[in-house]
């Protein structure tokens, strides 16, 4: 039966382990055939494939074989003791296998017909001795110059890739880079599914070191060079030009750590996760403000990561002690590190790579790199502004705040040096110094802040003992007032208020002086009434009296009478 | 013939060869290969050479001790300087030559 299908499924692909190699190349290395790797001496490519097998043989449980022809057992332990691998133990384990071929250029001298079986012999006792499922011949290359008859070698290599090929072992070649090829010796022509180019460039006296996926057939893959650093723990590469504007957003906001500031930015403070960047020409309190994101940070128990181009640890934490802003004991509960480095220290891509490194090892919440400016002297604009992309679009995916301080310089360019990265950042602040009535003022405004109602207002700020604080701005007729136009403005206002406060009292008092008149009147009144009413009472009682008295005198009157007409009648019997 | 000349030629009739011949298999390669070291060594060095063919298949541990890549290979570890020969040694006198064996027969005849 014809299988029409065979085409159309996916290239298996095989987890290499390697940081950041799987996520180029869509899952890794092409499952079951060679892959060759070549790049100029020093390029490591020898570690590349021999991380290759570790991480297989202690990630992936595929055991390795490793096929030397240049570095002895020893020399490869030595090697790579340095970047914490510990050969002995997988080779004790059965995990992984090391076969020197020794060839001595010239040793060997040819006589008619032969073949490479000895190697083909060699690689199938030791994949059977472990169980391999991963192959690296490092570097092949090394059999032309100990034998001539090309032809021979040729048929053979190509022979051995399909014997590979046949049973299904993930390889890695390893090539020489020569001039314009590949390789030295044409092995490309052998290998036809995945070829990776490394390379160690020095520009400026920084050297970088980059990859890039010259061929995935039957895969997509990136296609730029990739950045990659070497150190204790083998190799990392950046995937750091990823397609990606697909992540999630938070609505969830943080805190500034400065009170005024969240205010101005719709009352809540940034939102988690998004991208600041704090521009500002010398001397305006840019790293006080990184500062107070750090403190505001780990208060709330999250991890906070300080990348500083400017000063020591040591420098900071003293420095923002004066201000009131005592982060040491964060760094003693692990919640802040301090990471300071020159910028010339390394490359860009260095840089870079190191804070991918660091940041996936310390898990931060807010990341604050100070300043991302001083970056330039490591690397060209152009780089520079790619550099910030990577980083913010690495942060953003990660769903970091990430607090980008850039140094502006003086001449009054604030505004526009920020551009590389501007339009990337979802706030943008500012720190200006005004020059007004010769004195300096610090103010701070909110550029643009994406997603929130944020404030248009210009504000005056002060490092206190207390850190920083933002205080309210005056619009005068020339613009914002500050400094001491400011507290002219102010002593003129609580002037202002304290006649006000005093016209109030006034007429209290006058209304008071009013109601005592009106009291004073009732009173009176009141007075006169009651007299009047004791007037009454008194002319009724007199006239009750005499009421009563006439009564009296009738009586009297009438008795008087009756006494009389008895005797009358008395005198008449 | 000087006497010292004489010495050197006795002595170099009496060096003992150790050979080892890594083959593979019974293919018509390593056929090839046995039969002319064998032939070699009957007609140069009768007497004195001890030729062992290892068949890589069997044991490729040696393979991996005596570091072979090719084969066939020829080791010679006795007489000093060590020799590794690849091919079929279809070519006799070139073999000869590689292994540095002089170029008398044992009957003192030139080889021609």
């Amino acid at each position: 039966m014809p299988k029409v299908n065979s085409r159309l499924t996916m290239l298996e692909k095989v987890p290499t382990g390697i940081n950041g190699l799987d996520e180029i190349t869509g899952g890794g290395l092409p499952a079951g055939r060679p892959t060759l790797v070549c790049g100029a001496a020093g390029c490591g490519k020898s570690l590349f494939a021999l991380e290759f097998l570790i991480r297989g043989a202690t990630k992936h449980d595929q055991p390795g074989v490793l096929m030397t022809f240049e570095e002895s057992v020893d020399d490869i332990r030595k090697n790579v003791a340095s970047l914490g691998f510990d050969i002995d133990a997988l080779i004790a384990q059965k995990r992984l296998i090391i076969d020197f071929v020794r060839i001595e250029r010239g040793e060997i001298e040819e006589q008619g017909e032969y073949d490479l079986e000895g190697l083909f012999i060699r690689l199938a006792h030791s994949i059977a001795l472990v169980g391999a499922k991963r192959v690296v011949l490092d570097t092949i290359e090394a059999l032309f110059a100990g034998l001539s008859n090309q032809a021979i070698l040729r048929s053979e290599l190509r022979r051995l890739f399909g014997w590979l090929k046949q049973r299904g072992m993930t390889t890695i070649i390893t090539g020489e880079r020569a001039g314009d090829q590949l390789t030295r010796q044409g092995l490309e022509e052998f290998i036809s599914d995945c070829v990776i180019l490394l390379d160690h460039r020095v520009i400026g006296q920084i050297s970088t070191r980059r990859l890039r996926v010259v061929k995935y057939r039957g895969s997509t893959h990136g296609t730029n060079e990739y950045p990659f650093l070497i150190d204790e723990s083998g190799i990392s590469i950046l995937p750091v030009t990823s397609s990606g504007l697909e992540y999630e957003v938070s609505a969830e906001r943080v805190s500034t750590g400065v009170g005024g500031l969240d205010e101005m930015l719709g009352g809540l403070g940034y939102y988690r996760g998004s991208t600041v960047l704090l521009s500002g020409t010398a001397g305006t309190g840019k790293t006080s403000m990184a500062a107070h994101l750090a403190q505001a940070t780990c208060a709330r128990g999250e991890r906070c990561l300080f990348f500083s181009f400017e000063e020591s640890a040591s420098q900071i934490l003293r420095n923002m002690r004066t201000i009131g802003i005592d982060l040491q004991p964060f760094v003693r509960k692990e919640l802040l590190r301090i990471h300071s480095a020159r910028p010339t220290v390394y490359g860009l891509e260095m840089h870079l790579a190191r804070m991918h490194k660091l940041i996936g090892q310390f898990r931060p919440t807010v990341v604050i790199v100070d300043p991302v400016s001083n970056l330039r002297s490591a690397g060209t604009n152009e780089e520079t502004a790619t550099l910030f992309v990577r980083l913010v679009d690495f942060l953003r995916r990660n769903g970091i705040l990430g607090f980008l301080v850039s140094l502006t310089s003086w001449a009054g360019t604030s505004e526009t040096t920020g551009d590389s990265i501007s339009s990337m950042v979802d706030t943008w602040l500012l720190l200006r110094d005004i020059e007004l009535s010769g004195e300096r003022n610090k103010v701070l405004y909110v550029r643009k802040s994406r997603g929130m109602n944020h404030s248009n207002q210009v504000r005056e700020f002060h490092i206190t003992s207390k850190g920083v604080k933002l205080v309210e701005a005056y619009l005068g007729p020339g613009g914002v007032l500050t400094g001491a136009a400011r507290l002219a403005q102010e002593t003129r206002e609580v002037a202002e208020a304290e006649r006000l406060k005093q016209e109030m009292e006034r007429r209290e008092l006058a209304l008071t002086h009013r109601r005592k008149a009106m009291e004073a009147q009732i009173e009176a009144l009141r007075a006169a009434f009651d007299a009047e009413a004791e007037e009454l009472r008194r002319t009724a009682a007199n006239g009750r009296d005499r009421l009563g008295q006439l009564e009296i005198d009738r009586e009297a009157m009438a008795r008087s009478r009756r006494v009389t007409e008895r005797s009358k009648k008395n005198n008449h019997r | 013939m000087p006497e010292f000349e004489e010495l050197l030629q006795e002595a170099a009739h009496r060096v003992q060869y150790v050979l080892r011949l890594y083959v593979t298999g019974a293919t018509d390669r390593s056929t090839r290969a046995i039969t002319n070291t064998r032939w070699i060594c009957e007609h140069y060095l009768k007497g004195r050479y001890d030729l062992r063919v290892v068949d890589i298949y069997q044991q490729p541990l040696l393979a991996k001790t005596y570091q072979i890549i090719a084969a066939p290979t020829l080791v010679k570890s006795e007489p000093l300087p060590p020799k590794r020969l690849v091919g079929d040694f279809s070519d006799r006198e070139r073999l000869v030559a590689g292994l540095g064996i002089p170029r008398e027969r044992e009957d003192g005849r030139r080889n021609t």
